[in-house]
């Protein structure tokens, strides 16, 4: 009985302590709050996507040597947002794959990996263009620890640089490669979708850039738009369906060597 | 209440108390949750402003023709017409300020990145017209008997 009597000082203490907890600022905890989360799902009316139809890509690699320059990733370092990948399947079934420079300076040697190549025994050639598929859900954002990396309304996967610590569980998440370190600002970089560009209502620097229409952008959420009509009526492909990303850059005439 | 048992305990909310009046003060007040919910779009709001901020450097072709009428006109109407100005000679970024004049390659590296023949079945590259750079006058700069803007042979 008589050790649960409160003396003075104990009371004292104890009301400053629990005063203290008290006054925490609440605002702390605001992140997660599952309320105003849902609040601010809305639906946007834009979602980009992107078309790419490996019949025109002729792997002159003016699409890479755009992209380094107007997202000023350092030409001459081996990183680049966007590159083409040369395919030269032959009769007895083998693939020759490659990508020198990221197919920077395009494709000008019928060597593939410096081995000569008949082309009587060419059955199929080809060039695939790739870059951030932009998935609808993006697993390089689900593992950022400090959420650094995210996904706009519309659709655009963007790396906030001044937040990134440079962990690289963001590189190693993504399937498709499309991640890197840059060299300068010592963070994760990858495709933007030109962001800078598109909002300006101007197509990436790589549609641009492309002479023969092999890439292409536009809004998958606008029926009207070109990129969607045929996203809609032709028969497309995805790179690694079975990941569950939900890619958003859709290939016209993809193989099945191809992932 | 006295037990040195509980000490451990006040130590701790005391450390989680100063790491959450820190992380008020750290941590930009626009940081929240985005459009796309909090597993996807959790991040710093005017983050997307800074991207939409980026230099914009090719202008494409349309920019060039207000002054290089001539060039644009004899390339529009070539079987070149499909190329970018810009593919050829660099970004415009703020030409004819900065930089005062843009690049040009006459290298033959250029040219060959499309007429570098390359036998392919179902790729457009197999279409055009190519030519084995071993063998096609070799050393000579393609410029000197092609116009790169409007190359036509008829
Ligand atoms: C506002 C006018 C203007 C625009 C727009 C413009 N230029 Fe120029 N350009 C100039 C001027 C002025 C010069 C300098 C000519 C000189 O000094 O001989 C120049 C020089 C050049 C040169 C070097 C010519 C040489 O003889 O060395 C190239 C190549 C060139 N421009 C390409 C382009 C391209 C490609 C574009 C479109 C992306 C473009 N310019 C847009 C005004 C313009
Ligand atoms: C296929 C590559 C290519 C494309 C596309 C191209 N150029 Fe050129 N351009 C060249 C080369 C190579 C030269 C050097 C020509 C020479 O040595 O005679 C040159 C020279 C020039 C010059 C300066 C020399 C002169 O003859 O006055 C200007 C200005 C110029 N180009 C503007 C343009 C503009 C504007 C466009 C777009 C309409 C364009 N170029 C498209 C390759 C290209
Ligand atoms: C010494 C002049 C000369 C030089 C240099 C030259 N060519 Fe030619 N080129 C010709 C002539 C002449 C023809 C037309 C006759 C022929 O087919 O050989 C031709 C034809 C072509 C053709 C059309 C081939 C066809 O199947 O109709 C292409 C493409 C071509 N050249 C590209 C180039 C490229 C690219 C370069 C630089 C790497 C280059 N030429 C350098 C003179 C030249
Ligand atoms: C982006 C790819 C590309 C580049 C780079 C390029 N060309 Fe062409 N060139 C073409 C296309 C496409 C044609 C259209 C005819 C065809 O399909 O062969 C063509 C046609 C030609 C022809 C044949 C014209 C005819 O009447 O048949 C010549 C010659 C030529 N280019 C020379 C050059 C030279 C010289 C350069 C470098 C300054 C160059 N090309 C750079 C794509 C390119």
């Amino acid at each position: 009985m008589t050790n649960m009597k409160l003396t003075r000082r104990d009371f004292i203490m104890t009301a400053v302590k629990g005063a203290a907890v008290a006054a925490l600022p609440l605002s702390a905890f605001k992140i997660l709050s599952p309320s105003e989360a849902k609040a601010a799902i809305k639906e946007a009316n834009v979602r980009w996507g992107f078309l790419v139809d490996t019949h025109k890509c002729v792997g002159c690699g003016f699409c890479v040597k755009a992209c380094k320059n107007e997202n000023e990733v350092p030409y001459d370092v081996p990183v680049t947002r966007t590159w083409v990948e040369r395919y030269v399947v032959l009769k007895d079934g083998k693939t020759l794959i490659d990508t020198p420079h990221g197919g920077r300076e395009g494709f000008t040697e019928q060597k593939v990996q410096e081995k000569d190549v008949d082309p009587k025994n060419i059955a199929k050639a080809f060039f695939v263009p790739k870059l951030c598929n932009q998935c609808e859900n993006p697993p390089c954002v689900q593992v950022c620890p400090v959420g650094a990396t995210y996904q706009t309304g519309n659709g655009v996967v963007l790396v906030d640089r001044t937040w990134c610590i440079g962990c690289g569980y963001c590189i190693m998440a993504c399937p498709y490669g499309a991640r890197f370190f840059h060299p300068i600002h010592k963070v994760a970089e990858k495709c933007t979708f030109c962001y800078h560009r598109i909002t300006k209502g101007m197509k990436t620097a790589c549609v641009d850039a492309c002479p023969f229409g092999a890439r292409k952008i536009g809004n998958l959420k606008d029926p009207n738009d070109p990129v969607t009509k045929i996203v809609m009526t032709e028969r497309i492909g995805i790179l690694k369906d079975a990941f569950g990303t939900k890619p958003q850059v859709f290939y016209l005439g993809l193989d099945d060597n191809v992932r | 209440m006295k037990s040195h048992v509980w000490r451990p305990l006040w130590v701790l909310l005391g450390v989680i108390a100063l790491a959450l009046v820190a992380r008020h003060f750290v941590v930009p007040s626009d940081f929240g949750v985005g459009e796309r919910g909090f597993m996807y779009g959790f991040h710093r709001k005017s983050n997307e402003d800074d991207w939409k901020a980026f230099k914009v450097k090719y202008l494409t072709k349309e920019y060039c023709k207000e002054c290089h009428e001539d060039k644009y006109e004899s390339n529009m109407a070539s079987k070149h017409n499909l190329i970018e100005c810009e593919n050829c000679h660099g970004p415009a970024i703020d030409h004819p300020d900065n930089p005062a004049k843009l690049v040009i390659d006459k290298s033959r590296a250029l040219c060959i990145r499309c007429h570098a023949k390359l036998p392919y079945p179902t790729s457009h590259r197999g279409e055009i017209k190519g030519i084995n750079p071993d063998e096609h006058n070799p050393g000579e700069e393609c410029s000197m008997c092609h116009d790169p803007h409007k190359p036509d042979m008829e």
